[in-house]
Formats: C-alpha cells, structure tokens, sequence
C-alpha cells in the first residue's frame, strides 16, 4: 500500500474487480474482528451472569465522565471519517487529507483520554495483580475492562496508522484518486473500531449506573 | 508437445534464486512453500508419535517418565493439528489449484498469501521453540486452569505459537473467499465449479468465523499465566467451562477444516477417475455449506462429562446427529458415482477408495460418541482417540496422499512410478487400519487415553497397533523416496496425463506464471464426461 500503480495488480482484470475484492475481503476480515470481540464479550457476559451484583459495584469504579466523553470523541471522528469517505470519492484532496487528519486527530485525544483513565486506575490499585486493592470479583471485572479497552486501543491504534498512510498516499499520489476504494475501506474499518466501543461503553461504564 | 512444455517458462524456471522463492507472490510457489514446510512438521509431529508407540509397546512405563510422556502426547497435538492438518490440504493444494480451478492468474491478495506463509512459519518458530526448550505438557487443548495456573511447562511459548499460525488461517480463509467470489473466469457459474473450490469454500468460512474464537481464548489464557488472575480459574471467581466452550467454538468447527478440504480432493478424485459425472452435485456442494454451518453448533460434544447443563448436553447431542446427515450425503454420493462408472484403479484412486471406507468407519463411531450415554462409557479412551485418527488420518491424511499422487505431475510435470505409488497406498491402508482399529478395542474394554502405563491385559492390542504404526510409518516414507526421485528421474507429464477435462489440466505442467496464456471461457461443468477424443 506504499505505492500507488498506474495499472491495477496482475491477477485482477480491471478496477471494478479490484475493488469489488477489496470490499468483499474488508467485509470478510470485518466478520472475524466480530467473532474476536464477540469471544471476549461472551466471557464478559457469562461472569457477569454469575457476579452481577459485584461487577455492577465494581463498575462504579470506572470513570464515566472521561468514558462518556471519548464516546462522543469516537462518534466525532466517524464524522470524519464518513465526511473523508465522501471527499475521497469525489477526488477532493484537500477535504480528504483534511478529513483524515481530523479523524487521526480524534483517535488521537481518545488514546490519551483513555491514558489518562488508565493512570487514575493504576493510582487507585484497580489495576490487576499484586496490588490490586479488592476483593478478586472485582479484579475479575477489571481484567475484563482492561482486555476489552485494550484490545480496543489495539485497534485504534491500527486505524490511526491507516489514516496516516491514507493521508501521505493522498498527497504523494497524481492519480485519481476516485479510482481505488481504499478509503471506502479504511472507513469501514473505523466505524467498526468506533461500533465496537458504542457496545463497550455501556457495558463495562454503565452496568451499575441505571435504575 | 514435450519438447515445447520442456523449453517453455513455468513457475518453476521463471526464477531460481532462493529471494525469488521467499519473495514470490505466485500461489502456486506459496503452494509449494508450504508443502516443504508441512512435510517437516509432519514429520516432527511424526517423531513424537513413534516416541509413544515404543512406550505403550509394554505395560510397564520403562522408556520414558510419566511427564515426558505428558509432553509427548501434547506436542504430537498440537503440532499435527495446527502445524499439519488445519493448513494441510488447503494452505498447499487450495492454494495451488483454487486459482487454476477458476481460471484466474492467482488469488485476490497474492502478497497476503504470502504473508500469511510467514506468519505460519513465525508460528512454528514460536513453536518449535517450546518444544526444544522442554516442551509443553496441557494437552493440545491448552484446558485451564492448569495451563494457566499450575503447568510449568513452555505453555506461553506454545500457546504464541498456535496463536500466531491461528492469523495465518485468518489470511489464507479470506483470500479464498474473495477469490471464489471475485475471480472467477467468465462463464464459470457457481454451479459449474469444482467440487473441490466448494469445499475450499466451506473450509475458508470456518477458518474466517471459528479461528478468531481460539485467538481470544489462547490470549485471555496467556492474560491469566502473567498476571495471575482469575478468567477461568474458580479459586479466583473465573470458570473454566467458559475456556472449554470458547476453544471448542474454534476447535470443533476446526475438525471439519481438517475433513472438508479432503472430501474435496475426495469428490475430484472419485469423479475424474471414474470417468463419471458426480451423482448429486448440488447435494455434494451444498453438503459442503451444511457441513460448515452445522458444524458451528455442536462444540458441546466434547463436553458431554464436563458438568455443563444436561439440556445443553442433549440440544448438542440432537445437533451432532444432524451434522452426519450431510457427512453422509457425501459418502453415499460418491458411491453412487462409481456406478457405471469407467473405473481406473491409479494411485489417487487407491487412497480414495481407503478415504470412503475410514471415513464411515470414522463418522459412523463418532455418532456413538456423539449419543450421550455411550459417550459417558467411552469417553477419554482409546476409542476417542482412534475415532479421530480415523478421520484426521483415515480421512484428511488419505486424501492428502491422493491429492499429492493426482496432481504432482501438474505441481511439477513429472510422473512418479506408479507401482511404487500403489505399493504405498496399500501399505498405508494396512499399516493404519492395524494401528488404530485396535485402540477401538482398547478404548471399548476401558484403556483410557494420555496414560504411559498400563494393565498387562492390554499389551496384545497395543502391541498390534505399535506394530500398525510401523508400517504405516513405512507407508508415509516411501512417497518422500519415490516422489523425489521422480523429479529428477520421472517420466515427462505433459499438460493433461490423466486425459481429463477440468481447468487444471488445460494448461501445461508445470503451470506458467499467471497459469494460463489467455483467460479460459468456461462453456461446462469440470466433469462433463466421456472426454473428447485428443481433448
């Protein structure tokens, strides 16, 4: 993906089948991301079937303020992101590198929100291990938090690499940009890392909070 | 003919520096790229099972400790399941045929294919890695929370290892779902594909939707062994039932990656050496899909004695049932193909004949194992583990062999002896039905599995299947001798040495490049027999 090809790759007889592989294949590794949240998610939900009560305070623990910001920061950047879609397909390149930037930007002030979450969980021992400072239910539903908001910061990470990549390719390239769906995909990828959230926030912030 | 195929550039001769080979891009060298390496860990696999063989060859446990016995089985596992079987037939022949089959240059994403190589051979390293460092002692099914809390073993180093191959599975199902969907020649509907492509098919869905459920399990066990906390571990609040369901979501469906590629080769094999259109297309194609569908709801099998709800034992037990249904459509299929059928009886066929008989024999005791209260009987025994090596070797093995024998002379354009080759197949028919048939003996009277020692009233029948094994060893062996020595000595192939009329063939052998000179209009069905005169 460094290099733009006037031509499309061998095996592919024109562009409608290169981008017609390339959104099946996106869609397809789109299902295996949801079978790998989904496995991490059923273990979550058969614990807290068992210890609903002490998941519940557990997760009171959490800091909603700073959970409920990111959210609207992560819905933000899938504006964004929808909006660089659009100017990708209609060969806009300033919009596009602007839009890129602005939704690698917001991935951005998620991850360091998210840092800072994390710093106030350590301060407060909620960490798991040695010094954690409750009872081992209550570890048991911050180990869960940490896997699934880490594996979820994995996956932001990945998208703010793409966006990076998507914007130098942007702004190297002198083809028409129109021509790929790259950026079709890119966001795919993106509203799927933001969708994964919409279903942690509410499940790991607000499983105590309602009612 | 000869002397043009002789001078004209393949894939072979395009390149023979070793960087072309670890750089290509061509399927059909990524094919072969993973040919050698399953070759070499089938043989390490191999290795730790003559290992157990000579043990088990006296009740008294005299040639190795308990605990390295515990390593022995274990690491026979996991490398023959992940390191052979689940890539076998697809990461080699799928890789090679499913573009020549379709009529396409090569698969969608040629550089994911072979990064996905090296990610498999990053897995193996990982691998190898524990196993030269002392080896892993869990089983392959990694069940915490001893794996996670109380082996001592190279668990993490193992467990990386079959998680990282589990992303090679990921890449290689993608590609061949999108290369089925996108790359097919004009005028090759879905109904005119090979019945091999739909297995592929069928196979690739269950690598996409049942691996990443192994990847999160391995990784939630790894989470648990450095942090010391509780997921499936009850002294902490975890269960570890809910590692048993996640691993067997992946590994389950996993048993029919590891058959459906074979019945693939199967239906190729049955069909062309027939001469015979298949009885049944769309119930052997369509029993692909149902196999792979079906084969996602009965993971609870192998928990029937694990203390999960008597209902969820019953619901999989009704399911398991189901999933022979099509399992058996296949078997009566190709069957009833043979009939009137113009039959050669070849090396390909010989091992398809020994797939059809071990295969019922194998899906047959897997529905006793599948009933609940047999399964309390025989469960953990021998007769586990010889139902499954009737359908991982009896089956899967087989049909590797027949596929090897039915296309080496396409993957290099040679012919290897064919007295040799059916020698072979006889001795592997008689070397595994010897080894295994009575370990369903053992497990019936009540030989448990994973166990060094052993009453001396059992000694007879694990004398016979050590000595099953032996020859069977010999079986496996000969083809490395023959085939090699083909390459050098065999006689030219040409294009189509079996004189058949599916895509494959049409071309020369070894294939060129980008596998055909002008992209093929596809007017039939692969099987559209008698063939053509001169054809």
């Amino acid at each position: 993906m460094t290099e733009v090809r006037a031509a499309v790759p061998i095996q592919f007889d024109d562009p409608a089948q290169q981008r017609e592989a390339a959104a099946l294949g996106m869609w397809v590794f789109l299902a295996a991301e949801i079978v790998f949240f989904g496995g991490a998610l059923v273990c979550y939900a058969a614990a807290g079937w068992v210890h609903g009560r002490e998941f519940a305070l557990a997760s009171n623990d959490s800091n909603l303020v700073l959970g409920a910001v990111n959210t609207g920061v992560l819905l933000t950047s899938s504006w964004t992101m929808a909006l660089a879609v659009h100017a990708g397909r209609a060969a806009r390149r300033r919009r596009l590198l602007l839009f890129l930037g602005g939704t690698a930007l917001l991935g951005t002030v998620f991850l360091v929100l998210k840092g800072l979450e994390y710093r106030e969980d350590w301060l407060h021992q909620l960490v798991p291990g040695r010094s954690f400072a409750r009872s081992p239910v209550a570890q048991l539903y911050f180990t869960f938090y940490f896997i699934l908001t880490g594996i979820h910061a994995l996956h932001l990470i990945v998208g703010i690499g793409l966006m990076a990549a998507l914007a130098v390719l942007a702004a190297r390239t002198r083809e028409p940009l129109s021509g790929l769906n790259l950026f079709e995909n890119a966001g795919l990828y993106w509203h799927f890392v933001d969708i994964v959230w919409i279903f942690l926030f509410p499940l790991l912030y607000l499983r105590g909070r309602h009612g | 003919m000869n002397g043009i195929a002789a001078r004209s550039e393949n894939y072979l001769n395009v390149d023979y520096r070793v960087r072309s080979w670890l750089s290509t891009t061509d399927h059909k060298r990524i094919g072969v790229l993973y040919l050698l390496s399953l070759t070499f860990f089938f043989l390490v696999g191999g290795v730790f099972a003559v290992l157990m063989r000579l043990e088990l060859l006296t009740p008294a446990g005299d040639l190795v400790q308990p605990d390295t016995y515990n390593k022995l089985f274990t690491m026979h596992g996991i490398v023959m399941v992940f390191f052979f079987l689940v890539p076998s037939i697809p990461a080699v022949f799928g890789n090679f045929l499913l573009p020549l089959m379709i009529g396409a240059k090569d698969v969608a994403f040629p550089r994911l294919n072979l990064a996905s190589w090296y990610i498999f051979m990053l897995g193996g390293l990982f691998t190898l890695g524990a196993i030269l460092t002392g080896g892993v002692d869990t089983g392959w099914t990694f069940y915490p929370p001893y794996s996670s809390v109380y082996a001592h073993t190279r668990v993490m180093s193992a467990a990386a290892g079959v998680f990282i191959m589990g992303f090679s599975s990921i890449l290689t199902g993608i590609n061949f779902i999108v290369t089925t969907h996108t790359m097919r020649a004009p005028g090759l509907t879905w109904m005119r594909l090979p019945l091999f492509v739909w297995s592929l098919y069928a196979t690739a869905v269950i690598l996409v939707l049942g691996t990443p459920a192994l990847t999160i399990a391995l990784s939630l066990i790894g989470v648990e062994r450095l942090f010391g906390v509780g997921i499936f571990n009850p002294a902490l609040g975890g269960d570890p039932l809910l590692f048993q369901h996640l691993f067997w979501f992946y590994s389950h469906p996993a048993v029919y990656v590891m058959i459906l590629p074979g019945m693939g080769v199967q239906s190729e094999i049955v069909c062309h050496f027939a001469r015979m259109r298949p009885y049944g297309y769309k119930f052997i194609a369509g029993a692909s899909l149902a196999i792979a569908g079906l084969g996602f709801l009965v993971w609870g099998h192998h928990m029937f004695v694990s203390g999960q709800s008597a209902y969820a034992s019953m619901i999989f037990s009704i399911l398991t049932f189901l999933v022979a249904i099509p399992s058996a459509v296949k078997v009566f299929a190709w069957t009833a193909t043979f009939y009137r059928g113009s039959i050669s009886y070849d090396t390909p066929m010989l091992y398809a004949f020994s797939f059809i008989g071990l295969f019922t024999i194998g899906g047959l005791t897997g529905l006793f194992l599948g009933s609940l209260a047999v399964d309390v009987h025989v469960h953990d025994t021998y007769f586990v583990v010889a139902h499954f090596h009737y359908i991982m070797v009896g089956g899967m093995v087989m049909s590797f062999l027949g596929a090897m024998h039915y296309w080496w002379p396409k993957m290099t354009g040679r012919m290897y002896s064919e007295a040799w080759g059916r020698l072979s197949a006889l001795i592997v028919f008689v070397g595994f039905n010897l080894t295994f048939f009575p370990q369903f003996v053992l497990g019936y009277l009540g030989m448990p599995r994973r166990y060094h020692a052993y009453p001396s009233e059992f000694q007879v029948l694990h004398v016979m299947s050590t000595a099953g094994a032996s020859i069977l060893g010999v079986g496996f062996l000969l083809p490395l001798g023959y085939l090699l020595w083909s390459l050098k000595y065999g006689p030219r192939a040409g294009s189509n040495p079996w004189n058949l009329n599916s895509l494959e063939w049409q071309t020369p052998s070894p294939p060129p490049p980008h596998n055909f000179k002008e992209t093929p209009v596809i007017v039939d069905e692969p099987y559209g027999y008698p063939v053509k005169e001169g054809a």
